[in-house]
C-alpha cells in the first residue's frame, strides 16, 4: 500500500530548496530610518542593521535601527555586540520583528564596492539564509532622486571567493565576470493602512513638494564635479592593477624561456651521456627554482574596481539626462 | 483671540488659579503664527492667570508619526493604547524639536499606570550611543485627548525631563479626521494644596519636507511596485510644473474676460514671477555651452565603458601558453 504519508524523519531530512530572492520589500517607516540616520551623519559612513521577514521569494524589511560609529579599537568589539543585543531584545519586546535580514549602510557618491562589503556578506551568509544590503547615498537624494538599492552577492561568486581562487582559469570556466560579482534586487515599499491614511491626511495641499524644487535645481555642478574625480582616481587604481598582470606575465614569460633554456641544456647533456654510454639525467628537475610556478595575482581588486568605475559611468549618465532635460526647459522658458 | 490672549499675559506674575481643570483644549490654535506667544484660553468666563511659560511649539518629523504608528498596529492585544518616549532636542529659540520616538511597555489599570521603567532607560542608553545630541524631550500616547492616567505618567516623565511635552497621536480618527496634538502641563496649585494638572496645548508644526523629499507617493500607498528613477521623477516634475503654468494661464484668461474678479495679490504674484526670469542676453550661448559640457561627460562615460569591457576580455580571456 502506497503510504502517501512521508515520515517525520523524512521530512525533517529533505531540504527546502529556497525559492530565489526576487523582491525586497521595505516598509516606510525602515525608509524614512535610514534616510534619518544617514543624512545625519553625512559625510561620514555609517551602518545599521535591518530586522525583518524571510517570506518565500520576497524579503520583507519591517524595521532597522542603527549602528554607533565604533573607532577601530578592539575592546570595544564586545560593547558593539551587546548593543545590538540589547536593542533586539528591546525591540521583541515591543513585538518587533527580531529576525535579522541584512545590514544597510551610506555611501559617498555610490564608491561602496570595496572588499569589507563582500567580507561582511560572507559572514551574514554564514549565518543566516538570506541576507541582503541596502545602499543609501545621501549626496544623490540631494538632486531628488531616492537612490536606494538593494545588492546581494551572486550564489556563484560566493562559491568562488570561499575557494578564494580568482585565476582566469577558474573564471572563464564559470563564465564569470565582473558585472556578476553583485545582483541588484529591486525594491518594492509598503505601507500599512494607518500610515497611508496618516499620510493621505497631513500632506499638505500645495501642487508643488519639495522633492520637485530639489530636481528643478539647475547646478548640478558640485555632484557632477566630485564623481569626475572618483571615476578618475578608480582609473588610476585600475591601471595599477593592470600593470600588475603585466608584470606578472612578464614573469611569467620569462620563467617559461629559462624553463626552455634549462631543457635544452639537459638535453644536450644527455646526448653527451648517451655517446658516454652513461645513465641520462631526468629531464625534470623539480627542485630548480626556475620550475616553481608563479601564483597569479588575484582579480578580485580589478573587477571590484571595475565594479566601481561602471558605478559611476551610470550616475554621471543620470546626472547628465536630467540635466538635459532642465536645461531645455529653461530654454523654453526663455523663449516666451 | 490675538487681542485677548494678550491681554492675559503677565509674565511677572505668579501662577493664581480659579478653577481646576484635568485639561483644556483651544480650538484656534492654528491661527496663532508660530512664534507668537501660544497660550490658549480656555474659555472666556472663567478667570485664568497662566505663569509665563515659556512660549512653545513642538516640530514634529514625520518619522514619529510612522514610529507611533507601526507601534501602534504592533500592540499587545490587550492594551487599548500604546505609550512612549519621545526624543529629540530644544532648539535655540524655545521650540521643541521631536525627531525619534520609541514605544515603552505599559499595564493600565482602573486607576494605576505602571510603566517598565527600566526598558524605558535600556532603549535611552542604547539610542544615545549612536545620536548623544537626542535627549529626551516628552513622552506620547495614541488616543484621542488626555486621561487621568496621563497624568501620571506625565509626572514620572516631569522628574526625568524639565517640561515634558505630551503628544497626543489620534489613531482612531475619532473626528473623522486626523488630529495631532501636544500639550504641555502646568501644575494647578490652590496655596500649598496641589490640586490638578492642567495641560495646555501647544501648537504642533509637521515637518513634512523630509516626507516630501522621499516622495509622498511613495510613503502614501499601501504598496507601491517600483522606486521611481531620476527619469520618471524629472517626468512627473515636469507634468507637475506644466499643470501649473497651465492653471495659471488659465486664470489670467478668466479675469482677463471678466468671468473672475480681479485680485491684485495674485496678479502681483504672478508678475514678480514672471519677472524672476533673469534677462542674460546671451542665455543661448550658456545653455549651448552647458549642453556641450553635458554631451562630453556622456561620451567619456560610454568610452570608458567600452575600456572596461575591453580590459576584461584581455584579462580573463588571454591564454597562458
Amino acid at each position: 500500500m502506497a503510504n502517501p504519508v512521508r515520515s517525520f524523519l523524512q521530512v525533517a531530512s529533505t531540504e527546502e530548496a529556497a525559492p530565489p530572492l526576487r523582491v525586497v520589500q521595505i516598509e516606510g517607516l525602515a525608509v524614512l530610518k535610514i534616510i534619518k540616520h544617514c543624512k545625519e551623519f553625512s559625510p561620514a559612513l555609517v551602518t545599521g542593521q535591518l530586522l525583518g521577514l524571510d517570506v518565500g521569494s520576497v524579503l520583507e524589511v519591517t524595521n532597522c535601527f542603527p549602528y554607533p560609529i565604533r573607532e577601530a579599537d578592539d575592546e570595544i568589539e564586545a560593547e558593539g555586540a551587546n548593543y545590538q543585543l540589547e536593542m533586539m531584545r528591546c525591540l521583541r519586546e515591543v513585538n518587533v520583528d527580531n529576525n535579522t535580514v541584512g545590514w544597510y549602510q551610506s555611501t559617498l557618491l555610490g564608491s561602496y564596492q570595496r572588499v569589507e562589503l563582500i567580507e561582511t556578506f560572507m559572514n551574514y551568509q554564514e549565518n543566516i539564509r538570506r541576507s541582503v544590503c541596502i545602499i543609501y547615498d545621501p549626496s544623490r537624494s540631494n538632486q531628488g532622486v531616492l537612490a536606494l538599492k538593494a545588492l546581494k552577492l551572486s550564489d556563484s561568486f560566493m562559491d568562488l571567493y570561499r575557494n578564494n581562487n580568482f585565476t582566469g582559469e577558474k573564471l572563464r570556466e564559470k563564465n564569470l565576470s565582473w558585472v556578476d560579482i553583485f545582483e541588484e534586487i529591486p525594491i518594492k515599499v509598503s505601507n500599512s493602512a494607518l500610515i497611508s491614511a496618516f499620510m493621505t491626511e497631513l500632506e499638505a495641499d500645495s501642487p508643488v513638494t519639495q522633492c520637485d524644487y530639489d530636481r528643478l535645481q539647475l547646478s548640478s555642478g558640485p555632484f557632477v564635479e566630485r564623481n569626475m574625480e572618483f571615476l578618475i582616481e578608480c582609473m588610476d587604481d585600475l591601471f595599477v592593477e593592470q600593470q600588475k598582470f603585466q608584470y606578472h606575465y612578464r614573469n611569467l614569460s620569462r620563467q617559461q624561456a629559462q624553463q626552455q633554456a634549462w631543457l635544452q641544456k639537459r638535453r644536450t647533456e644527455n646526448m653527451a651521456r648517451k655517446a658516454a654510454g652513461e645513465e641520462p639525467l631526468p629531464e625534470e628537475d623539480p627542485s630548480n627554482p626556475i620550475f616553481k610556478p608563479i601564483p597569479e595575482p588575484s582579480r578580485l581588486e580589478s573587477f571590484l574596481v571595475t565594479n566601481q568605475i561602471a558605478n559611476y559611468c551610470n550616475q554621471i549618465n543620470g546626472v547628465s539626462g536630467q540635466s538635459f532635460s532642465r536645461l531645455y526647459l529653461m530654454k523654453a522658458l526663455h523663449e516666451d | 483671540m490675538y487681542a485677548a490672549c494678550r491681554g492675559l499675559s503677565s509674565p511677572n506674575e505668579t501662577l493664581i488659579l480659579h478653577l481646576p481643570r484635568p485639561r483644556s483644549k483651544s480650538p484656534l490654535s492654528r491661527e496663532i503664527r508660530a512664534g507668537a506667544t501660544s497660550r490658549m484660553a480656555a474659555s472666556v468666563d472663567t478667570v485664568l492667570q497662566f505663569s509665563s511659560s515659556t512660549e512653545l511649539s513642538a516640530r514634529v518629523q514625520p518619522l514619529v508619526i510612522f514610529n507611533i504608528c507601526d507601534c501602534y498596529v504592533r500592540r499587545p492585544d490587550q492594551a487599548e493604547r500604546v505609550i512612549g518616549t519621545l526624543l529629540g532636542s530644544i532648539l535655540p529659540d524655545g521650540t521643541v524639536d521631536i525627531r525619534n520616538s520609541y514605544a515603552v511597555p505599559h499595564n493600565e489599570f482602573s486607576d494605576q499606570v505602571a510603566l517598565d521603567i527600566e526598558y524605558h532607560h535600556n532603549m535611552l542608553l542604547s539610542h544615545q550611543k549612536v545620536n548623544p545630541k537626542e535627549v529626551i524631550v516628552g513622552w506620547y500616547s495614541t488616543g484621542f485627548g488626555v486621561s487621568g492616567g496621563s497624568a501620571l505618567i506625565h509626572e514620572f516623565y516631569s522628574r526625568e525631563v524639565t517640561n515634558p511635552v505630551h503628544l497626543t497621536v489620534d489613531t482612531g480618527f475619532n473626528n473623522g479626521h486626523a488630529s495631532i496634538k501636544a500639550y504641555v502641563s502646568t501644575n494647578l496649585s490652590l496655596g500649598d494644596r496641589p490640586l490638578a494638572t492642567q495641560f495646555q496645548e501647544i501648537h504642533v508644526d509637521l515637518r513634512m519636507v523630509e516626507a516630501e523629499r522621499v516622495g509622498l507617493d511613495i510613503l502614501k500607498k499601501q504598496t507601491v511596485d517600483k522606486l521611481p528613477n531620476d527619469l520618471d521623477g524629472m517626468e512627473a516634475t515636469m507634468q507637475r510644473l506644466l499643470s501649473l503654468v497651465d492653471s495659471v494661464y488659465e486664470y489670467v484668461d478668466n479675469v482677463v474676460e471678466g468671468r473672475i474678479p480681479a485680485d491684485n495679490n495674485i496678479g502681483r504674484f504672478i508678475a514678480d514671477s514672471v519677472a524672476s526670469i533673469p534677462k542674460l542676453s546671451d542665455l543661448d550661448k550658456l545653455v549651448n555651452d552647458s549642453i556641450q559640457d553635458h554631451l562630453l561627460m556622456l561620451y567619456l562615460s560610454s568610452i570608458t565603458r567600452t575600456q572596461l569591457s575591453l580590459a576584461e576580455k584581455l584579462n580573463t580571456a588571454a591564454q597562458i601558453l
